[in-house]
């Protein structure tokens, strides 16, 4: 299993120019290590919808490469999108899952069937041309730029640590972050989109 | 009071979707709609996303939305009602315009319905306190483009409900 934060150290020499948006616990390292905040988005608000806004957007904006960082536990709640997505085939739309194998947010129970589950075979059999696994980061980083240079939709699912969170909601730190809304109109003030 | 006798052809509600520039229809097919889906294919200025489940309508939508497009949600009632959450987090909480094109199934003039998809579809509407429109026949055609106009001004969801009681899209 990997850190997140080492994920996202490799990926940050590799992003480029990419529309990246972030979910899950350990999705906070991102922040610290982007280097173009408006560039980054967050869309979700609803249980495993994430990927159908980012899948959207992709599809809104096709001269731009999106990146999405999934999670298992939300792709679980909307396994349908695989479908949705490979029969559209967004050629700009990287699909990175960050498997932790547990709901880390809520004490870190399982998700169902943690160990066995393979959701690039998932990806793979929805029709998704390109599909990776990782479980190692120095693979992960010989890969990255092959990745990124991927006509898509391309599925890259990670194995990584889980950051357990177990105090109740009230006593965690919390985190300054830029509001959904300010996201998307840093987004769209970057891109011209009125 | 009488049977509904007027027609409710797709191709109304085609007309009203090039009125308002919509860019993108996001649907799951259901019985009644196979017409207009198929006419809607046809359509060289709309791109037609099929989803897996309704709840997946209102995310796509509003990445759709950010990036400058006009997409409407076409689905029937019973997907609706499994996409309450998506609704709420992804339409009504964020303050972007959504037209989204409601089925109602079981719908009847005569007041009373044995299907709950339709008892249970403007109670629905209400608690959400979603606005909604009520089209049955051609001449209502013109509430498509209100409605997409409410949504706008408020910047918020709207729904209009297709209650075409016998004929459906599907001749």
């Amino acid at each position: 299993m990997i850190e997140a934060k080492k994920v996202f150290e490799e990926f940050q020499k590799h992003r480029g120019d990419s529309i990246v948006h972030v979910q899950g616990t350990s999705g906070h390292h991102w922040k610290e290590i982007s280097t173009n905040p408006n560039k980054d988005i967050t869309l979700g608000s609803a249980m495993g919808q994430s990927t159908s806004a980012v899948f959207g957007l992709a599809l809104g904006l096709e001269n731009e490469k999106v990146v999405h960082f999934d999670t298992e536990g939300a792709l679980l709640m909307n396994l349908g999108v695989l479908a949705s997505i490979a029969n559209k085939k967004p050629k700009n739309f990287i699909h990175f899952l960050l498997d932790n194998e547990c709901y880390a947010t809520t004490g870190g129970q399982p998700v169902p069937n943690h160990e066995e589950i393979d959701y690039a075979m998932m990806a793979k059999g929805a029709g998704y041309p390109t599909t990776y696994n990782f479980t190692d980061l120095e693979e992960l980083s010989i890969h990255l730029e092959e990745i990124m240079d991927s006509e898509g939709p391309v599925f890259v699912a990670v194995k990584t640590k889980p950051e357990i969170e177990n105090l109740p909601m009230g006593l965690r730190e919390k985190r300054k972050a830029r509001t959904r809304l300010e996201t998307i109109n840093d987004l769209r003030r970057t891109l011209n989109i009125s | 009071m009488s049977d509904q006798s007027a027609i409710l052809r797709p191709e109304t509600l085609l007309d009203e979707f090039k009125k308002i520039g919509v860019t993108h229809i996001i649907t799951i097919p259901d019985s009644e709609t196979n017409y207009l889906y198929e006419l809607m294919e046809q359509q060289d200025w709309l791109d037609v996303i099929p989803v897996s489940r309704e709840g997946e309508s209102m995310a796509t939508a509003l990445g759709l939305n950010v990036a400058g497009k006009t997409p409407v949600v076409l689905i029937q009632n019973t997907g609706m009602l499994e996409s309450g959450d998506s609704i709420r987090g992804m339409a009504l909480d964020i303050g972007f315009p959504l037209l989204m094109i409601v089925g109602y199934r079981g719908w009847t003039r005569k007041g009373k319905t044995p299907d709950s998809a339709a008892i249970y579809t403007e109670p629905f509407l209400n608690a959400f306190r979603i606005n909604y429109y009520l089209v049955e026949q051609n001449e209502d055609g013109a509430r498509i483009s209100e409605a997409y106009e409410e949504s706008v001004a408020t910047k918020q969801p709207v729904v209009v409900l297709i209650g075409d009681e016998y004929h459906g899209f599907n001749r």
